[in-house]
């Protein structure tokens, strides 16, 4: 019998947008703490990405939402179902392994069927359910081999589909492209999207590769230290990054300490001794004046020119102490008086555009436009 | 000079070969040819109380080759019986050391590694001491007024002593605490280097940790499993120091059978014949072994 109850509960909830949700969970080993009062609301049908170098904590929470560490506090409700209490083998939620874990004395299809042979599904449903999501993979003609007998990439495909074929309403993805080599890396991200997008899967992935984070998740967390430190799609982390950490950790950046020294509405001036004048940023921030700040500006936004710029701000002299061709782009390192150092990406239209590419020892001008700089709080 | 010298002597690889192979060779195949040969010999009263089985008289080449031991073994019902009883205390052992050595190999290889070592030791630290002193120690424990009999009438389970001593009863106590390691050391060999994501991963796919054994751990130990029967099965088969200490006069071992024939019948021939028969009987199970390992070295290549 249908319980109204929970009926109306759930159809008062927008549409998945609280699919998943982390409170509070903190996670304890002895003294350290691997897991620091996180929160997080993950929507249906998203794929999720955790991000954080090793050590952050991040694979400690993927383990606790999958179960197989329990958490010191805090609750993880699914669809609204508190998992805390469930064990691992009783959790609507599946994992794809980082070393893939297919049971070496199993073919590919014993290993897909595994999962439906536990929940004691019969065995015509089994067979149907297993071919259909082997041929999702396309590893249909793989189906009587053994895991020593296949690729990298094909192991990777019959992890996905045995940790799919379950139907999970989460599945989690543990550095699913770290055993891998890294020329079929960038079309397995593709690849993976597409079948993840096929199945409308919720999907929690960790992964130390920032790059692989942009190219493959809706969202993207940023954790250090157990923490939270950002949250947001890729475009929103990389362009307004809240923190040093963040701006630092996705991609790299030139940043720039100073203080505000001037606070209007629609820009403030930065002053810093890295630089001989001021930085104009044309947003306003919170917070006194000359409180300390750090300014980000991205290396492709940071143009070089022989001549002086024609603007009082935003520019600095110095010389070309280090380039590199990297095809679609330059990258400069120019040392100015201060001794800091700018990096810089510049286009090769840009460079065409130029009378003579800037090579070594020259004495060139960076400059970057007002909208550039992100101001990070200190 | 020296390509000529290389041609001639050995090259590397084959001299490092050749050392187990000589040793080999000398010790264990040289031995029992001549254990077959005595085999098809005649008793004979003297020194060596055998025939010769090339005789060179009046210019004819001279060969006999006597199969009568052979046939004897099997028209003697006690050669038959006693065959059987070994096989079937070795098959029993084999079974119990399993049963006992499979949960402390198990919990070795689960438990922390820096204690794995410790109770590895233990395991092993018997052997420090000769076969022949623990079997003696054994009797001083299961004797009518030995230790246990002793501490169970105190606490009042039993008001006669048990006749374990001289008993196939003796016999299997003795075995069993004889051979355990055997089975217990290739056993955690296996499990140590068992990937334990593998298990995570049977419970991520919803197998209760019992499932997970019985589907995940316990088809990885397999190959363990088997070296360890084997290990224990094999000598066990033709054990003949504990059977002799512990057991009785109705504990039929192929072992005491075979000493028998050497020692009070002084019937070389009729010895060699038995021990050749053994060894054939237990060729089976060692070529079965050999099979497996093969079979799991080419399952990793």
């Amino acid at each position: 019998m249908a319980n109204p109850q929970q009926h109306s509960a759930k159809a008062s909830q927008p549409a998945g947008a609280d699919f998943i949700q982390i409170i509070d969970v903190v996670k304890k080993f002895g003294d350290s703490t691997a897991v620091d009062t996180v929160n997080l609301t993950i929507r249906k049908n998203e794929l999720f990405a955790l991000l954080g170098s090793s050590g952050c904590g991040k694979s400690t929470l993927l383990r606790i939402l999958a179960g197989l560490e329990t958490a010191t506090s805090g609750k993880i409700l699914i669809d609204g179902e508190d998992l805390a209490k469930l064990p691992p083998y009783h959790r609507p939620v599946n994992m794809m392994f980082q070393s893939y874990a297919l049971f070496p004395h199993m073919s590919v299809e014993a290993n897909v069927a595994f999962g439906l042979k536990q929940e004691g599904a019969p065995k015509n449903e089994i067979e149907d359910r297993v071919a259909a999501v082997l041929d999702l993979v396309q590893m249909k003609k793989y189906a009587k081999r053994k895991p020593h007998q296949l690729s990298g990439g094909q192991q990777q495909r019959v992890a996905l589909a045995r940790s799919l074929v379950k139907r999970p309403k989460l599945l989690l993805l543990d550095e699913p492209m770290s055993a891998l080599d890294k020329k079929i890396r960038q079309q397995t991200q593709l690849e993976l999207v597409n079948i993840l997008e096929k199945v409308d899967v919720t999907c929690v992935m960790v992964t130390h590769d920032q790059e692989e984070a942009m190219t493959m998740a809706n969202r993207l967390a940023v954790m250090s230290e157990g923490k939270i430190i950002q949250v947001g799609t890729p475009h929103e982390v990389y362009e307004y990054p809240n923190s040093r950490f963040s701006a630092e950790f996705i991609g790299s950046t030139n940043m720039f300490d100073g203080n505000v020294v001037e606070d209007e509405p629609d820009h403030i001036f930065v002053e810093t001794p890295e630089l001989e004048n001021r930085m104009y940023i044309s947003h306003g921030v919170t917070g006194p004046l000359g409180m300390p700040v750090a300014v980000s500006v991205r290396p492709e936004r940071v143009n070089i020119s022989h001549q002086a710029p024609d603007t009082k701000h935003n520019f600095a002299r110095g010389v070309v102490c280090d380039f590199a061709y990297m095809g679609s782009y330059t990258l400069y390192h120019v040392k100015l008086a201060s001794g800091k150092i700018v990096v810089a990406n510049v286009s090769s239209l840009m460079l065409t555009k130029m009378d003579a590419a800037p090579a070594y020892g020259d004495e060139v001008y960076v400059s970057w436009s007002a909208s550039s700089g992100v101001v990070l709080p200190k | 000079m020296n390509a000529l010298l290389k041609r001639f002597l050995p090259k590397g690889r084959t001299a490092v070969i050749a050392v187990p192979f000589a040793w080999l060779f000398v010790f264990f195949m040289l031995p029992f040819l001549l254990v077959i040969k005595i085999s098809f010999a005649d008793l004979l009263i003297g020194i060596p109380p055998y025939t010769k089985l090339i005789e060179f008289k009046d210019g004819v080449v001279h060969l006999t080759a006597n199969v009568g031991h052979y046939l004897f073994l099997l028209q003697d019902d006690l050669y038959v019986s006693s065959y059987l009883s070994s096989v079937k205390i070795a098959a029993i052992t084999t079974l119990v050391c399993l049963l006992i050595g499979y949960p402390i190999a198990y919990y070795i290889a689960r438990s922390n590694p820096s204690s794995r070592n410790v109770l590895m030791m233990a395991v092993m630290l018997p052997f420090w001491t000769s076969l022949l002193l623990r079997t003696y120690a054994m009797i001083g424990i299961v004797k009518n007024e030995g230790l246990l009999n002793n501490a169970l009438i105190a606490i009042g389970i039993i008001q006669e002593p048990l006749q374990i001593y001289h008993t196939t009863w003796g016999v299997y106590l003795g075995m069993v605490y004889n051979y355990l390691p055997f089975l217990i050391m290739p056993l955690y060999a296996h499990l140590v280097k068992m990937d334990l994501t593998l298990l995570e991963a049977a419970y991520d796919l919803g197998a209760k940790p019992w499932k997970a054994f019985v589907k995940v751990t316990l088809p990885l130990s397999k190959n363990g499993i088997i070296a360890g029967c084997l290990l224990v099965f094999i000598p066990a088969v033709g054990e003949f120091v504990i059977p002799e200490l512990l057991g009785g006069s109705d504990t039929l071992m192929i072992g005491h059978v075979m000493w028998d024939e050497f020692f009070n019948n002084m019937d070389w021939p009729m010895a060699s014949a038995v021990t050749c028969a053994m060894v054939l009987l237990l060729l089976v199970p060692m070529a079965w072994f050999q099979y497996v390992q093969v079979q799991e070295l080419e399952g990793k290549s």
